[in-house]
């Protein structure tokens, strides 16, 4: 077990994720509470105290940014939820969208009621398709059931929501790419200042808020801020969706109460590596964190101050477990062919660099490396640092550096030897285990 | 959780003009004034309608929503869903990113491409299938990942691969 939790609270079964089921849960007796007794600047008091963090990477207090909003500004305001879940190794989002999507909508409505929202958007990665329909249909249950629309509940309060759908661009997982998409452009990000809460979609205040944040909404107001603040970590109150894959043998979701122990997590809960490999090291959280070796995780605890002490972040909660065995070269090759892929092109030194780094490691993966390359890759990521518009290259250079920081010894080797040291390894040998491979 | 046999591809010719009902319902909740943001969703459905969007379908769209052709062209090269060819009647589009890659993803998608005799980016001759490697596609705890037009198929090995394209007419 991993601790205390608040989104995975329910056996999932066929019908678990339909308003009835999330009804018969006291689903929506929340939304009612607030719209019968709160004033909408309370609302956001009681998030505010709360501590909740956003939970889409960068762990923004989800109180500082609603405050931003005035909501006597005589302007409309916008909510989206990024449900454009992209971040290589996260899946945490889909389990919300598939199993509680009631929760999302209860809590974009509190929030839309918070923040005087008329218009609310999920924008949701293009390629989810049953998320998407399980969404759109407990969409319609809502406006059917009056949770909708004009005068909710017989009170002055009015909401209307559009699920968005992407068409396939990582980059559009960036908050201020996100509204552009939804302006029907191109994603390309916007420069800050101004800050989306004070000019967003539509050039009005926009609060956009990761999918999980927004549904811890609902249970912070229904049982208050202080029963949140007991959960988790002083720092870090609350729960992570944590999404885990790679060479684990129990991949999945899972919530993980924060200050949880991250080995009792992996080698416990999660059943250690395929066929009883040592770990390696693991991505934390989406390949832009900077990957923790095994020794860097020796009594690490699951909360931000903790991982930040190592020097790498929890990130999506896109946690990749690598075994013993596997080439890191290759798998930055994989990384920057990635990065390369998804740069937009609005920033030079994304997009040329991105181009760049990919270049150099496919060359040295290809036996042509040359020595200087390994400087190459750290210090093109190094330049790109804070040049762009958006963090993705920013990212990009952050996965380089912390790999090359951590197994120098392996670009070394390829680059002499003109081979991977580990075989160019990316799967797990489970021949070499005594145990079959499954394909 | 696959729930195959989906639905081919389409490759129809002809207006997407019937479609213009279905927009105008999308388009009330929206909030108003705001038409060009029905672009994204305008397009996906005339693609899943014929299958692709073509010429005659940004003429419509430059006229109902009063946004520039340039925009409508933009958004159509930006984003790696849309398509403006016709391709095969089953787009198998298998993950190649990190977790994949690590539970087998190169393997299949080398199997793949023998099984089919193209490499990604290409149509078989009889316009059954169309291959493609994509990046990330948030389903990493059941990879490798194979998207089969719009469904996933997880945890995908040589011998799900062999069945799952003989049930694909």
């Amino acid at each position: 077990m991993t601790g205390t939790k608040v989104i995975m609270t329910f056996p999932v079964t066929p019908t678990s994720h339909l308003l009835a089921d999330y009804e018969a849960r006291g689903g929506y007796g929340t939304l009612r509470k607030v719209l019968a007794s709160m004033k909408p600047e309370d609302v956001t008091k009681e998030v505010t105290a709360s501590g909740l963090l956003g939970h889409g990477g960068a762990a923004f207090p989800v109180g500082r940014k609603w405050q931003v909003v005035h909501l006597n500004d005589g302007q409309p305001h916008y909510l989206c939820a990024n449900a454009d879940e992209g971040e290589p190794g996260t899946f945490k989002d889909r389990w919300i969208l598939e199993n509680a999507p009631h929760l999302l909508l209860e809590s974009m409505l509190i929030a839309s009621y918070a923040l005087q929202v008329r218009n609310a958007f999920v924008y949701i990665r293009g390629e989810f398709d049953l998320p998407y329909r399980r969404l759109a249909a407990a969409v319609e249950e809502a406006y059917a059931a009056g949770y909708f629309g004009e005068r909710i509940l017989g009170t002055e309060f009015s909401c209307d929501l559009v699920v968005y759908r992407g068409a396939g661009s990582y980059v559009c997982g960036e908050a201020s790419a996100l509204i552009t998409s939804i302006e029907g452009k191109k994603g390309y990000p916007r420069n800050r200042p101004p800050r989306l809460t004070v000019r967003g979609l539509y050039q009005r205040p926009t609060v956009i808020n990761n999918v999980e944040t927004l549904a811890n909404v609902t249970g912070i107001l229904r049982d208050g801020a202080e029963a949140f603040r007991k959960i988790g970590t002083p720092k870090s109150p609350g729960t992570q969706l944590v999404s885990i894959s790679g060479h684990v043998a129990k991949p999945g979701v899972y919530e993980v109460e924060y200050g949880y122990p991250v080995e009792k997590f992996l080698f416990d809960d999660c059943g250690g590596m395929l066929g009883g490999k040592p770990l390696k090291c693991i991505v934390p959280g989406g390949i832009s964190t900077k990957v923790l070796t095994r020794e860097d995780i020796a009594g690490l605890t699951y909360d931000h101050k903790a991982f930040e002490a190592r020097g790498s972040q929890l990130g999506s909660g896109g946690m990749i477990a690598i075994a013993e065995g596997t080439c890191m070269v290759r798998l930055l090759q994989v990384m920057l062919r990635f990065y390369h892929h998804e740069s937009c092109g609005q920033c030079t030194p994304c997009r040329e660099g991105m181009g760049w780094l990919h270049r150099t490691i496919d060359r040295m993966v290809a036996g042509q490396g040359r020595p200087e390359d390994i400087d190459t890759l750290v210090r093109v990521s190094e330049a790109n640092d804070g040049t762009t518009i958006c963090g993705m290259g920013d990212a990009a250079g952050y996965a380089t550096v912390g790999i090359i920081a951590k197994y120098r010894d392996e670009f070394e080797y390829f680059v002499a030897n003109k081979r991977s040291k580990c075989g160019g390894r990316l799967e797990v040998d489970l021949a070499s285990v005594g145990q079959a491979a499954y394909a | 959780m696959s729930t195959l046999v989906a639905t081919p591809i389409p490759n129809k010719t002809g207006s997407m003009r019937h479609l213009l009902p279905e927009f105008e319902r999308m388009k009330a909740r929206f909030p108003a004034g705001f038409e060009s943001s029905l672009t994204l969703p305008c397009l996906r459905r005339i693609q899943q309608e014929r299958g692709y969007v073509a010429d005659e379908d940004i003429e419509l769209l430059v006229e109902y929503l009063g946004v520039p052709r340039i925009r409508i062209e933009e958004v159509l090269s930006f984003y790696t869903q849309f398509r403006r060819k016709p391709i095969g009647r089953w787009h198998l589009q298998a993950c190649r990113n990190v977790s994949c890659s690590m539970r087998g993803a190169e393997r299949l998608i080398d199997l793949l491409q023998d099984r089919l005799g193209i490499r990604p980016g290409q149509t078989t001759p009889d316009g059954r299938f169309t291959l493609s490697t994509v990046e990330c596609l948030g389903s990493c705890g059941t990879a490798p990942v194979v998207m089969v037009n719009d469904a996933y198929h997880d945890n995908v090995d040589a011998a799900k691969l062999d069945a799952l394209l003989e049930r694909l007419p």
